[in-house]
């Protein structure tokens, strides 16, 4: 079994069961198992979540997508200042990216009221942050490789040579 | 009755054998079908778009007889990976499916009266193709012990030496098989020793799961005997495109063309364009398709084992060809349907060998493989 078919069967779906892991990797579930465990010890698997389609869950969450410019120095580099923010349960997701600013902030909390006041009282007074841009989430056409469609449209015959 | 007299030729062509069955499926809305023939997935996107864009440019009218050339080209440029070289100019046809290729290669590469060896269980095409042409067909029955594959003991039994044609179709339809190289040199020394041409439906070609595709025609002595098929339905799911291609040398493709300037003028213009784009952008979407077969067919050979169900491990295209638990297919398809709602096709509909067989078509995504394969042990253990 290679690791990688097992890495890419997780990420079309992560529940399926170790019994049929190792059916579709043609080996046996014990084999799937001990893989799975090397991967959580590694940390090459993080964790499992369900893709939610916001519109249709109860309990809508606000996303915003936040930009973040940074100034560095001496001291302080940009792992210091992801170590910090990555402790805030509001901030979903966290990355350093290319381009006009330095982070890429995804942020989450009840209303828009709560993220804005997150983003001002808790990340806009980081001493080294200079600059936020908040972008509130309209609407999820697709996540994690899967479009929000509506249903099943197989529309091919039951049966056909 | 209207005054109409159905000729001859078309009235010894029994209906279907899949159609009964897909009747039956029909009647009830709750089927899980492993019965399906055509990929589950969509078109790829880029080449969807590339149709789409032919239409918005008013790109409709016909196109050459033979293809545009640019397809022509590329398909040339394509089919090199399976170590065949084709002129665009004159030994590529461009067809609407690999359907129309089969009837065309018939009508125009038989005579009547000529024996047409067709290697069975096969497509349900082939037999009505060679009658529609007045041939012959000789059934060549292959054996699940072997796999399925054909083998000179299977050719010469069946009294394939007499013909003039040989149709065979690897990866195989319904059952999965495939053939190496040293398989298929066999039968191509078979082939030259009794001098018949060759018809290779290689339309699940891209769907080889372990080791690589190889083509008839690619071995030595056999190109100029042999007329390749191919198309799009199956690697690129494009099914209701309905293009394919033959690949042949230029005087038995020149004849193909004749028909087909006549009967067709010319493959449909807007699957042409998505074709193109499919051949020069959409490998990594094959790619991805064919890892996903592969693992639907290795956890439905793992329930198959299971089970106790006996399977060859077949290795291509999208089918499993179980035997039947009953040794009577049909009435066993049947009381699965009936009591599981679970369809799949009795293996006789597929000709000689194929009887005490089933299809089982793995082009249907994991949750309904999962349903069907907990029925199929929930009906066994209450039988
Ligand atoms: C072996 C084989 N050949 C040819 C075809 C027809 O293909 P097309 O859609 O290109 O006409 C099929 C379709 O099921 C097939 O299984």
């Amino acid at each position: 079994m290679e690791r990688s078919d097992l890495l890419d069967l997780l990420r079309e779906d992560a529940r399926t069961s170790t019994a049929d892991l190792a059916r579709m990797l043609d080996t046996d579930e014990a084999t799937v198992q001990a893989e799975l465990d090397a991967l959580e010890a590694d940390g090459a698997v993080r964790g499992y979540r369900a893709v939610l389609d916001p519109d249709r869950v109860e309990d809508e969450r606000v996303e915003a997508v936040v930009e973040l410019d940074v100034t560095l120095d001496r001291e302080t580099g940009y792992e210091d200042i992801a170590r910090r923010l990555v402790q805030f349960d509001e901030i979903r997701g966290l990355r350093l990216v290319s381009g006009d600013y330095d982070f890429a902030v995804d942020v989450e909390a009840d209303s828009m009221r709560a993220v804005s006041r997150f983003v001002s009282d808790q990340v806009a007074p980081v001493p080294e942050v200079t600059k936020t841009v908040t972008h509130f989430v309209m609407q999820t056409y697709k996540e994690a490789g899967i479009a929000f469609e509506d249903g099943d449209d197989d529309d091919r015959l039951s049966v056909t040579p | 009755m209207s005054e109409f007299h159905v000729s001859e030729r078309v009235g010894s062509v029994p209906p279907s054998g899949i159609r009964k069955f897909f009747e039956l499926a029909e009647e009830r809305d709750d089927v899980v079908s492993l019965g399906v023939g055509e990929p589950d997935f969509s078109a790829p996107w880029r080449a969807r778009e590339a149709a789409i864009g032919a239409l918005e440019r008013g790109r409709t009218s016909y196109t050459a007889n033979r293809g545009t050339r640019e397809l022509r080209e590329e398909v040339a440029r394509y089919v090199q990976r399976f170590d065949l070289t084709y002129d665009a100019d004159d030994e590529i046809l461009v067809t609407a499916g690999a359907s129309e290729a089969i009837d065309l290669a018939f009508r125009a590469l038989c005579d009547p009266g000529d024996g047409v060896a067709v290697v069975q269980p096969s497509y349900v095409s082939y037999v009505p193709g060679v009658t529609f042409a007045g041939a012959e067909p000789i059934p060549v029955p292959t054996r699940a012990e072997d796999g399925f594959e054909l083998t000179p003991e299977v050719l010469r039994a069946s009294g394939a030496a007499d013909a003039e044609m040989l149709v065979l179709c690897y990866p195989n339809n319904p059952t999965g098989a495939t053939m190496d190289r040293a398989g298929l040199e066999a039968v191509a020394e078979f082939v030259r020793d009794h001098d018949l041409t060759v018809l290779s439906d290689e339309i699940y070609a891209e769907l080889t799961y372990e080791g690589e595709h190889t083509s008839i025609a690619a071995l030595p002595g056999m190109r100029e005997r042999t007329v390749v098929l191919n198309g799009f339905s199956k690697a690129y799911a494009m099914t209701g495109l309905r293009l394919g291609y033959a690949l042949g040398p230029a005087d038995a493709v020149g004849a193909m063309n004749r028909v087909h300037q006549y009967t067709m003028l010319s493959a449909p213009t807007t699957a042409q364009h998505a074709a193109l784009t499919a051949l020069r952008e959409c490998d990594d979407e094959v790619r991805s398709m064919c890892a996903q077969y592969d693992r639907r067919r290795r956890f439905v050979l793992a329930r198959f084992r299971e089970m106790g169900i006996d399977c060859p491990e077949a290795t291509g295209a999208f089918y499993l060809f179980p035997e039947s638990p009953d040794p009577d297919a049909g009435a066993f398809a049947e009381a699965l349907l009936d009591a599981e709602g679970v369809a799949m096709v009795p293996g006789d509909a597929f000709g000689a060998g194929g009887a005490g067989h089933l299809r089982v078509s793995y082009a249907t995504g994991m949750d309904d493989l999962r349903t069907a394969m907990n029925r199929l042990e929930r009906f066994l253990d209450e039988r």
